[in-house]
């Protein structure tokens, strides 16, 4: 195990935070707010901290696979850690465990929050924008950026990318790492920014505009009010609505499509991704249609609530038009699915991806007709690529390690009071936090419901719980496994 | 530089991971899934897997944008046509490895008609390297320049050697040979030689001088028998098969051992000089029966490092007086140079270096006007070779007058035919070639060698 460069990286994790806490600091000034201070002393302990973990140079700048996972995990805790600083220095949130779950909900670009409508409308308006931006960051991961501006560790950051990027497989896509990442930052930043100008041109204003451009780049879904997305126009939501399908394709394909090839670009992941948005929103509009027309003014209404929701959950944003937790049983059981599909690798968005499923969808097939021809000889492909042996592998125990850590969750929560016997509550809750939504299903997790009442340890399983699932389950389990730690 | 590498294989592993550290932008191609991942993640470079000898695959790897293609494959067939399709598809310099002796002859046609800058045979080049250490016993490595009239020669000092103890300038005055004493490595240190430099055991001198005063220089520094007749060669493989047919006109007579019967016979036919022995090389008894004791070379060759590595010590001990041995394996370099063996040849590695020696010159020649580059002493000194044009603030001064900037040294001029080993009063014209000897220093231009 090479501390020293864990050590260093982590530092730099810290100073580039320093950087980040800039975002607020700027908006507490332009709206002469006085969490001025707050934002000024956590800067100032963030770069401190962070300067002194830089100082000395490491021996050796090696890093193997497990110093990888062991960077990204720690770095996203050391970074959750700091981020909620602010929250509780301002008195805003003061309990340290809500504003932890608060910060990780932010950078693990779930959403779920444990403040209600009220307590957002009164918060300071660096506070909400440094919560919508921690969405931003936590969106294409800390590391990938750092990795684009920093020499992190020579020749072998391939493991930390592995550790931090969501989906089964990483690819580069030229063969330096540093432009790689810039690449990847350059199209997030430009359609982020092609966003936000068309939610100005909507109308919105800029704090909301730029509160949420953030979190839809992130795919985290924030609020910077109570109304959350329902206050807006058609327009606004039909904006946030593709933006929210846009940021949960693969980058890679916007890669593909700005180089011509087109044709690469709709590869099987993307294509399966459309369709299963396309069948949801079908299935909802319909449901709704022939049980609540009452509540919508037309067909088209439906329509839109519909795709809006499907979006915002398959993409695992969080935000809400309408509170579809008061949906008919149906449409919240596919909302439910979306939610375990999650979209698709290498975008911002989380859940299982898409490709896992293919995959998976793939192998069970192959059993099938393994059972009918037993000496049959199969291999999985997918885009006219076998999948290698070990990818295949490594899914099926991915899928294993997140039942097991679902039902656990599960166990845990259900032991918390504040439930009463609230079945989907608690079920929509791990599944909400666990895939990085935001919110569910049911009284308490729907979207016009909060986080704030469960009690803390149910809130420190939550919180592990969107740690795990943003990460995508190993890197945080690595951390427990005595081996990792032994020299 | 935009470079793909076809064919994960040592030589493919050690081009990507130097070239990468160079700053060049990799992307390599193999069919093995296992090698492409490993080296991925082992340096920046971008894997593919597929063969690439197939349009799909070449453009994955981003062939149209590519500078350099490199095909170093285990098969000829499949290195040629994949730069053939790569020269089509991507009008990029091609450069293939061909290594079946019994395409060599071709070698030269097929470069030609596919268009490729280089083709590189690792056997061809160790043979060679062998044969000219062979001719040059006290020389641990010998490297041309300006068309072989200057040669750039390493060799260590051994215990009896009668310079150890004497200063650059007072053994230079006493041997009276044109030679130039350019660096001197003792231990991990690398100094330019200054005339009050003292030599000691063990320290790598390398010198330049034409192959003449070479030769001669070498006769005297050396009490007894400089010159080898007879060479004891273990292993009858495609670098003895080349071995034998650049010794063919040479006075030095070869013994190869091989336990091949067929290949023996193949041998035999072929290279009617060479004594041919059947047998297996591990047998003790069998190389004192043929006289190892007295051979004036040893050369193991066998497919084994580990062979190669303990019959080369066991022929020391034996009393073998010149040891050559073959290391497939690079990554162990530094354990096995702690050995007392002479001449390591490494055939991937001179294949790998010769490449990119091409690589660097070419991007150093991009606004500049190298030559050749060549690395002495890995990544501190350098000998860099220029052809001086007209204009340069080098031209017509004594170079004694000249401001060099500290650790350079000239080491070569050549003018026409004539080769002339600078002293003060020597001037550089224009249209010399001539041979920069550098320490930690980056050069573009020869103007680059004098102080601002």
């Amino acid at each position: 195990m090479n501390f020293s460069i864990i050590k260093r990286t982590l530092g730099w994790i810290l100073v580039f935070e320093a950087i980040f806490f800039l975002v607020p600091l700027i908006a507490s000034v332009v709206y002469w707010e006085e969490e001025f201070f707050t934002f000024l002393f956590t800067i100032l302990l963030c770069a401190s901290v962070g300067g002194l973990c830089l100082l000395g140079k490491p021996k050796n700048k090696d890093i193997y696979a497990k110093e990888g996972f062991v960077i990204v995990a720690l770095g996203w805790i050391v970074m959750s850690l700091f981020g909620a600083l602010p929250f509780v220095l301002s008195g805003a949130i003061p309990s340290f465990v809500d504003a932890l779950f608060e910060t990780v909900s932010g950078f693990t670009t779930t959403g779920a929050s444990i403040l209600s409508g009220e307590e957002i409308d009164g918060m300071a308006r660096s506070l909400i924008l440094w919560r919508s931006f921690t969405h931003w960051v936590g969106g294409m991961g800390v590391l990938v950026l750092m990795m684009a501006f920093l020499p992190l560790s020579g020749a072998r950051n391939m493991h930390i990318m592995n550790a931090e990027s969501p989906g089964p497989t990483v690819s580069k896509l030229v063969p330096k790492m540093r432009q790689t990442a810039l690449i990847l930052y350059s199209i997030y930043f430009v359609m982020t920014l092609v966003q936000l100008i068309m939610l100005l041109c909507g109308g919105m204003p800029l704090f909301e505009a730029l509160n949420t451009a953030f979190a839809v780049a992130g795919t985290g879904g924030f609020a910077s009010s109570s109304s959350g997305m329902a206050g807006y126009n058609s327009y606004l939501q039909i904006v946030v609505t593709v933006f929210m399908l846009l940021f949960s394709i693969n980058f890679n394909s916007y890669y593909l499509l700005l180089r011509g090839k087109v044709k690469d670009a709709f590869n099987a992941e993307v294509k399966t991704f459309l369709i299963i948005v396309a069948v949801a929103i079908g299935a909802i509009t319909l449901n709704l249609c022939f049980t609540q027309i009452d509540s919508f003014s037309s067909v088209g209404e439906a329509l839109k609530h519909a795709a809006f929701s499907v979006s915002s959950v398959i993409s695992t944003t969080g935000f809400a038009t309408v509170d579809f937790a008061q949906w008919p049983l149906f449409s919240r059981a596919i909302l439910i699915l979306l939610m375990f599909i999650g979209a698709c690798a290498g975008s911002t968005g989380g859940g299982m991806k898409v490709s896992r499923w293919i995959v998976l969808g793939k192998g069970a097939g192959h059993e099938i007709k393994r059972m009918i021809h037993p000496k049959q000889v199969k291999k999985i492909s997918v885009d006219g690529k076998v999948v290698e042996h070990e990818v295949v592998r490594s899914i099926n125990s991915y899928l294993v390690a997140y039942i097991f850590i679902f039902v656990v969750s599960l166990f845990i929560i259900s032991l918390d009071p504040v439930l009463t016997g609230d079945f989907e509550s608690a079920f929509s809750s791990v599944a909400t936090t666990l895939n990085n939504v935001g919110p569910g299903t049911g009284k308490i997790a729907g979207p016009m419901g909060n986080f704030g009442d469960y009690s803390i340890v149910s809130k420190i399983v939550f919180t592990l719980d969107m740690l795990i699932g943003r990460l995508e389950i190993f890197p945080m389990l690595i951390l427990f496994a005595p081996s990792t730690w032994i020299k | 530089m935009k470079i793909i590498i076809v064919g994960c294989g040592r030589v493919g592993q050690s081009l990507a991971e130097k070239l990468n550290a160079d700053g060049n932008d990799v992307t390599v191609v193999d069919t093995n899934a296992e090698k492409v991942k490993m080296l991925a993640n082992r340096c920046d470079i971008m894997g593919v897997v597929g063969n690439g000898a197939t349009l799909d695959v070449l453009s994955e790897a981003g062939i149209l944008g590519a500078e350099l293609f490199i095909a170093v494959t285990n098969s000829d067939e499949l290195n040629l046509l994949c730069c053939l399709l790569a020269k089509k598809e991507g009008n990029c310099q091609t450069i293939a490895r061909v290594k079946n002796p019994e395409y060599a002859k071709e070698t030269q046609y097929l470069s030609e008609e596919l268009g490729l800058v280089m083709a590189i045979n690792p056997e061809y080049a160790a043979a060679e390297e062998i044969a000219r250490v062979l001719r040059f016993p006290s020389a641990m490595k010998i490297e041309p320049f300006a068309k072989g009239k200057v040669e750039l020669v390493t060799f260590r000092l051994q215990k009896d050697s009668p310079l150890i103890g004497q200063s650059v300038k007072d053994a230079m005055a006493k041997l009276k040979v044109n030679v130039l004493i350019g660096t001197i490595e003792r231990g991990e240190e690398a100094f330019i030689a200054g005339g009050d430099f003292v030599f000691a055991e063990k320290d790598v001198v390398s010198i330049v001088a034409t192959p003449k005063a070479a030769n001669d220089f070498f006769a005297k520094i050396r009490s007894k028998g400089h010159s080898i007749k007879d060479a004891f060669v273990v292993g009858g493989g495609d670098i003895t098969h080349y071995l034998c047919e650049i010794l063919e006109r040479s006075n030095i007579s070869l013994k190869i051992v091989e336990k091949d019967y067929k290949t023996c016979e193949e041998l035999a036919g072929k290279y009617g000089k060479a004594t041919i022995i059947h047998g297996n090389a591990a047998d003790r008894e069998l190389l004192l029966e043929q006289g190892l004791e007295n051979a004036g070379a040893f050369v193991a060759l066998a497919a084994l490092d580990e062979e190669n590595i303990l019959l080369s010590l066991f022929a020391k001990e034996a009393g073998a007086k010149k040891l050559v041995t073959k290391i497939n394996r690079i990554d162990y370099d530094g354990v096995i140079s702690r050995l007392d063996l002479d001449t390591m040849i490494c055939p991937k590695n001179i294949a790998s270096n010769s490449i990119l020696r091409y690589v660097r010159a070419t991007k150093n020649t991009q606004g500049s006007n190298i030559e050749r580059l060549y690395n002495i002493i890995e990544d501190q000194v350098e000998a860099s070779e220029f052809i001086v044009k007209d204009g340069s603030p080098v031209i017509g001064k004594p170079i004694s007058t000249l401001h060099f900037k500290r650790n350079v040294l000239i080491a070569s001029i050549v003018r026409g035919e004539s080769v002339i080993i600078p002293h003060g009063d020597d001037t550089i014209e224009a249209g010399d070639s001539v041979l920069v000897v550098t320490k930690d220093l980056v050069l573009g231009d020869i103007a680059d060698i004098l102080e601002r």
